[in-house]
């Protein structure tokens, strides 16, 4: 399929141009979701996309599915409402990194922990776009933004190891110069069955990149394509090669009881059908 | 003979027993006193009818949760107490503005903050109204026993699903733990109403393009085959965000009217022994339990004293005070804090009449002689 076909038959064109910035990587994001999704074949009425706020919130109202922009931080909850109320629906949620990990991130571990068939996909852009450029959970210490003017001193959350950790059963990062093998991620996630993230490396030059002088979008994009390898080419890199690389690629891919199943073979215990 | 089981339970207890009569199918919650039973009670019993059940995170993630069931089509309920309320408040707004039918049940307890978790309270009477940002409508919802939370619970969800809107239930803890009996309806024997859903060939669908003669725009359940989006911006028919303060307008109108044109049909009330009143007794909640008992002393030594009821606090009974403060001398406003709907009373009588105040918010009922010697005082 190509791109003017997946726009005809996938996105909601009277809704677009969409509100990012010129040079965002949020776009990439959004249409490496959708290519999944065709790929995958799957009936737009059974999916449902969710969101919370902020700049990568507003990608569903873009997108010809379910589409639900909730409040802030509170995305997976409405989506565990979804997802449990109706089983079958295939549920995703797209959030930025502060939406998730920050006024979201107890919401983000429970749902980890409780391995519920919903896949999120993380827009992590180091920093809060949409009210201008303050420091978010993932702005790596020591850089700036609005509110860190004198440099950061939080430390980072790693959002796709943090999600591991608490009990999703697929993790991965990816990024959105490396499109195709963000697609094969996000498609790879969207059929485990069980809590799934994705952690999207996007760029804000607009607020991010000038704040931290990283330059424009090209060069943001170089520096994606220059730092990010991937864990298992890593893994047979000498030490010295690894140094100031950042890992992306498949973390984690297990599989555990998946919640709305043991729900419902208690339903189906009590009902006395099974 | 009837054959209606009798049954003896508490009042959050006929709470579930009342969801589940209305057709909840959906409950997402966090356990606090004195709300949990209903958690619990919930937590058994909706497998077997084939509904789902889910302890959440929080308070918020309750509601959110709850949320999302009900746009995928279930009718959805979830339950708390004081400080759990308020944590839940910016997604009552949400509720209210993306117009998602839900019931939630708020079992007062002494507040502010923690405040006293197992003593009753009405501290939440103009949180209910006020507590999230922006205007919105309200429908609150204060029963005085344990039957009245059964059917009042129903009502519940019948408003919630016609006016397609968050409808609180506002107990208290006196009315949530104490134990009557009750007997249980037969299925059919109260109205159910279940949001109206578009036809199956609505081309051109519109989550919130409202029919003639229809009061909210049709329902569709995410899943069921038409697609649109919710938010909780202000949006136009279509669902999606606009900017637009002339849309603005035309949807908070909407929001507003839904309720303003309906209050007859909302509003509840009880009279009691009002013919002839000259001091009225107004009073609701576990509260108007003991207001009872002493308009029935304060008549039995002569006094021409009323109770007037308000079981639909929000919206507020306005008519009906309005034309008690046209003939009797005196409202004497009992209730389980420190002044809340004194202030609709105060607001709505507009000097006509005198407005006094008997409340308590430390964790003890007004009780009938704290009445009696304030209305005796007033006489």
């Amino acid at each position: 399929m190509d791109n003017n076909q997946l726009v005809d038959q996938y996105f909601r064109k009277d809704r677009l141009p969409h509100i990012w910035c010129p040079g965002c990587g949020h776009g990439v994001i959004m249409h490496s979701i959708v290519k999944a999704i065709a790929e995958l074949g799957w009936d737009k009425n059974d999916v449902v996309v969710v969101s919370g706020i902020g700049c990568s919130s507003r990608a569903p109202g873009y997108m010809d599915f379910n589409t639900l922009h909730t409040t802030h931080g509170r995305a997976l909850a409405f989506a565990t409402g979804v997802k449990l109320a109706k089983p079958h629906l295939k549920v995703i949620v797209i959030s930025g990194d502060g939406d998730a990990s920050a006024i979201g991130g107890n919401h983000l571990i429970h749902a980890s922990r409780r391995n519920i068939d919903i896949t999120t996909i993380v827009f992590n852009n180091n920093t809060y776009g949409m009210t201008g450029g303050q420091y978010s959970p993932t702005t790596p210490t020591n850089e700036f933004g609005t509110t860190a003017p004198h440099g950061n001193i939080d430390a980072p959350f790693d959002i796709a190891n943090l999600a591991g950790a608490a009990g999703a059963t697929y993790t991965a990062r990816t990024t959105a110069f490396h499109m195709n093998q963000m697609t094969t991620i996000i498609k790879n996630a969207l059929e485990h069955k069980g809590f799934s993230l994705v952690e999207a490396i996007s760029v804000c030059p607009t607020y991010y990149g000038r704040k931290n002088k990283k330059g424009d979008a090209p060069q943001m994009m170089k520096w994606l394509k220059d730092t990010f390898i991937d864990i298992k080419v890593a893994d047979k890199l000498p030490e010295e090669k690894r140094v100031g690389k950042l890992l992306m690629g498949e973390f984690k891919n297990v599989q555990k009881p998946e919640y709305t199943e043991e729900y419902h073979k208690i339903v189906d215990r009590l009902s006395g059908v099974k | 003979m009837s054959s209606r089981k009798i049954k003896l339970m508490q009042g959050n207890e006929a709470c579930v027993e009342g969801a589940l009569y209305a057709g909840m199918k959906f409950y997402a919650g966090y356990p606090i006193t004195p709300s949990t039973e209903i958690a619990e009670i919930s937590a058994q019993k909706l497998p077997y009818v084939g509904g789902k059940f889910i302890q959440m995170e929080d308070e918020i993630a309750g509601i959110a949760t709850a949320i999302g069931g009900s746009i995928a089509g279930l009718k959805s309920m979830t339950a708390t107490s004081g400080p759990g309320f308020s944590l839940k408040q910016e997604n009552i707004g949400y509720a209210a503005i993306a117009e998602v039918p839900l019931v939630i049940v708020n079992v007062q307890r002494g507040g502010p903050s923690t405040g006293l978790p197992t003593a009753p309270a009405q501290g939440d009477v103009m949180q209910a109204m006020w507590g999230t940002h922006g205007d919105h409508p309200v429908i609150a919802i204060c029963p005085s026993s344990v039957k009245e939370t059964f059917y009042e619970t129903v009502r519940a969800f019948n408003l919630a699903e016609k006016y397609r809107m968050p409808v609180i239930l506002l107990t208290d803890e006196v009315v949530g733990h104490m134990r009557e009996s009750i007997e249980i309806p037969e299925p059919g024997e109260i109205e159910i109403y279940d949001r109206l859903r578009p036809e199956t060939d609505d081309q051109n669908y519109l989550p919130y393009g409202v029919n003639d003669g229809e009061i909210v725009g049709r329902m569709a359940g995410f899943g069921e085959g038409h697609r649109y989006h919710i938010t909780g911006l202000f949006h136009d028919e279509t669902g999606f965000p606009s900017n637009s303060t002339k849309n603005a307008g035309v949807m908070l109108d909407h929001l507003m009217s839904k309720i303003s044109n309906n209050t007859d049909e909302i509003i509840t009330f009880e009279e009691y022994l009002l013919e002839d009143a000259e001091t009225v007794v107004l009073s609701y909640g576990s509260t108007a339990r003991s207001a009872r008992s002493a308009v029935n002393k304060l008549r039995a030594a002569g006094h021409k004293v009323g109770m007037f009821r308000p079981i639909t606090i929000w919206p507020f009974p306005e008519k009906q005070v309005v034309e008690l403060s046209k003939r009797v001398k005196n409202i004497v406003v009992a209730e389980m804090n420190l002044g809340q709907l004194v202030l609709e009373v105060q607001r709505v009588v507009e000097g006509r009449t005198k407005v006094h105040h008997i409340g308590k918010a430390n964790g003890e009922v007004v009780t009938p002689i704290d009445i009696i010697k304030k209305v005796e005082e007033v006489l």
